[in-house]
């Protein structure tokens, strides 16, 4: 099998164009999404390839746009809206939370919202707080929508076709710091790529790392650095978020007894929480240790770059954990 | 001593894969208890034993795929003396061609409620104490790491067990229920039934509002999770009719038909994304209505979520698919082999219908009785139908 090496960036427009040419009921709608290009240019040329009706330049209205959007799914066309940041999204939580995650409840079954909602998060672009949190847990937390976080090329490429397969909605959330990474995409006549599953990215058996997203990267990084004092690290990448692959996370404890979680989202009622309590429920007696968590500081996300990295997770802090879990 | 073999659940199964033991040798077990965890394709089913006794020795392991009829332990009869060289005696293989395996002597996983309580004053982590539970360690005997924490490396040190990396210990865990597995699972039963079975077919248009009347009038003074739905009392009249038609309820074996003297009402269930199963409410004639709905929930959470028994698997005498709400209005169902009748339920919907020369409104369903024509004939059908539309029609006498 060949591969060829791509820009996370590009493996999303692949997908989005994709997703056009081969289901006209798709179309793309955001702020920014048409002849600027997206805000980080992952639309680029779709408007002049598809024209204006397909790709939707929306205002400053997020509200409005998603509802849009939610309405096209109910009247059986397949948007994808794009919101320029988690952090925006807030203004857009009453149609997400109220109106696309419950309709299908609602209607006892005689509605389906097929909406696909991407939106950056995360920090390390030097954005300041209001551009740069990382909220997918507030997604995660409600029922009726499936929450995805690709954190490699093939991810990228791959999940937003399956994401508009799914009769309900889907936010995948692509980390603000991938969209330049490169790396390699194995050529294939289908790129489609489950939503629903973990992924061992490293395997090993002394401790494992749980994380996702924009920590996935750093999370490998700290398991490099381990294992050249002889620890070896499983990492796991979490991809989705809701529902979480509790499977794959407990028999991953059943061989190593110990666990960090590394999520950029604040510590405090947060998907790493809710990771460790799901290991407490269904792995207590695996454990040879207490969980760890590397979050996010308490703190908005500071704008200057040191103070950027010293509240956000990084190699060295993980790898600093998994030691102290480790008693070594 | 009794054997207790893999038992048989369903035509087709051939083998089933030993989940894990939930009883340990030398314990005491009663008749209807639950013993172990086998995977089969219908997922993870729960055995039971069908007597008293103490369960003696157990001749399998986890993990281990075991052939129908192989024995799985030994058990003893209340009074019976123990006899020690049974342990160290090896059971006959049945067939030299299957797997070999060992007799295992006592060492099953303990379950959560077996391990040691926590010492106070000392951090012991819960691996640890798990582990010290399966080498019998004295925990007072440990030594503390510099931290004052026992792990899994100080308890390896004590016991003389390899040091980390630490094997995940062979724990097989049930499967959960296979898509694939089930499909098989019923091609390989509906082939045998459509091979075999030379079906016939009697249908009746059966006027249901009486019952949907009744039903609503009991479940206005309910609350809403105890409200019943007309499963329950369909499942009751077809039970008792049934009961009063021997000749249909039981299983053709041999070449001929053998009644069964318990109404054991299999429940055709969707399984979401997988299939059909057709789990069995066992004397399903003995019970009123409210605890036949509370058995029917129970039955379609575990069909769905796992949890079923071998007996509700293997014990079936008939069944009853009924497709309900905003479906279809009749099937012709087919018959479960090795039984001799299914009756087949439509949706209940309002149609015109003739009462006292008048066209009235009514809630109809279409019920469909199959019957296998080598154990009885149409007019038996037909007669059977007509009982039970008569049941139908009195729900106060249910």
């Amino acid at each position: 099998m060949t591969a060829r090496t791509i820009t996370y960036r590009d493996a999303v427009h692949e997908a989005l164009r994709e997703a056009l040419r081969g289901d006209e009921r798709v179309f793309l709608m955001g702020e920014d999404v048409g002849y600027y290009g997206g805000a980080y240019a992952c639309s680029k040329g779709l408007i002049q390839e598809f024209g204006e009706e397909r790709i939707r330049d929306a205002p400053l209205s997020e509200s409005g746009f998603v509802g849009a959007g939610i309405g096209a799914a109910l009247g059986g066309m397949r948007p994808i809206v794009e919101i320029m940041t988690v952090n925006f999204s807030l203004l857009a939580l009453d149609q997400i939370v109220n109106n696309a995650a419950t309709l299908r409840h609602m209607s006892g079954g005689q509605l389906s919202v097929p909406l696909v909602i991407r939106m950056a998060t995360g920090a390390g672009r030097q954005l300041a707080a209001q551009h740069s949190h990382s909220l997918e847990c507030w997604f995660a937390h409600v029922p009726g929508i499936k929450v995805v976080a690709p954190a490699t090329i093939e991810d990228a490429r791959g999940m937003l076709r399956t994401a508009l397969a799914d009769p309900d909605p889907v936010i995948i959330f692509e980390h603000a710091t991938l969209y330049n990474e490169q790396g390699e995409l194995p050529e294939t006549d289908d790129y489609a790529m489950d939503i629903e599953s973990a992924r061992i990215s490293r395997s090993g058996g002394d401790i494992t790392l749980i994380t996702y997203g924009g920590s996935l990267q750093k999370t490998m990084a700290a398991a490099e650095g381990l294992a050249k004092d002889g620890i070896d690290c499983e990492v796991i990448d979490l991809r989705s978020l809701r529902p979480i692959d509790d499977a794959t996370i407990m028999a991953s404890l059943a061989k190593t007894h110990r666990a960090v979680i590394v999520d950029e989202g604040w510590r405090s009622v947060g998907l790493a929480a809710e990771i460790s309590a799901r290991i407490s429920e269904q792995a207590f007696f695996d454990l040879d240790g207490p969980v760890a968590r590397v979050c996010s500081v308490e703190v908005p996300i500071p704008y200057p770059r040191h103070l950027e990295t010293a509240a956000t997770p990084q190699p060295d802090k993980i790898a600093a954990a998994a030691r102290e879990v480790l008693r070594r | 001593m009794s054997e207790f073999r893999m038992p048989s659940l369903g035509a087709d199964m051939e083998s089933g894969r030993l989940v894990e033991w939930l009883k340990s040798p030398g314990s005491e077990v009663e008749r209807g208890d639950i013993i172990a965890v086998v995977d089969t394709q219908k997922g993870a089913i729960e055995i039971e034993v069908f007597e008293d006794g103490v369960l003696e020795e157990i001749l399998a392991e986890p993990g281990e795929e075991i052939p129908v009829g192989r024995t799985l332990a030994y058990i003893r009869a209340p009074g019976e003396p123990r006899r020690e060289q049974r342990v160290a005696e090896k059971p006959k293989p049945e067939s030299e061609a299957e797997t070999p395996h060992t007799p295992a002597t006592a060492k099953p996983t303990p379950s959560a409620t077996a391990y040691p309580p926590s010492i106070p004053g000392v951090h012991m982590t819960p691996a640890a104490r798990r582990l010290t539970a399966e080498h019998q360690v004295d925990p007072s005997t440990l030594k503390a790491g510099p931290d004052g924490v026992i792990g899994l490396s100080e308890v390896q040190a004590a016991i003389g067990a390899a040091p980390t990396p630490l094997e995940a210990r062979p724990k097989p865990k049930a499967r959960g229920i296979d898509p694939g597995e089930m499909r098989r699972a019923i091609a390989a039963a509906m082939m045998r039934a459509n091979r075999e079975i030379p079906h016939y077919y009697v249908t009746s248009t059966i006027d249901m509002t009486p019952m949907m009347n009744w039903l609503a009038a009991r479940n206005a003074e309910r609350a809403i999770e105890d409200r019943l739905l007309y499963a329950a009392p369909l499942l009751r009249a077809v039970a008792l009719s049934f009961a009063k038609f021997p000749d249909l309820n039981g299983t053709f074996e041999n070449g001929a038909f053998v009644p069964a003297d318990r109404v054991n009402i299999g429940m055709a269930i969707a399984v979401r994304g997988c299939g059909l199963i057709t789990p069995a409410i066992l004397d399903a004639d003995r019970h009123d209505i409210d605890t036949l709905m509370t058995k029917l929930n129970d039955l379609v959470k575990r069909a769905r979520g796992g949890g079923l028994r071998s007996s509700e698997l293997s014990m079936g005498t008939a069944t009853l698919t009924n497709l309900g709400d905003r479906t279809a209005d009749g099937l012709m169902p087919i018959i479960f082999p090795p039984q001799v009748a299914i009756v087949g339920c439509g949706q209940i919907s309002e149609r015109p219908w003739i009462v006292e020369g008048e066209v009235v409104a009514r809630q109809l369903m279409e019920i469909t009785f199959a019957g296998d024509h080598r154990a009885s004939d149409g007019r038996r059908g037909a007669q059977f139908l007509s009982h039970l539309a008569s049941l139908l029609g009195k729900p106060e006498g249910l």
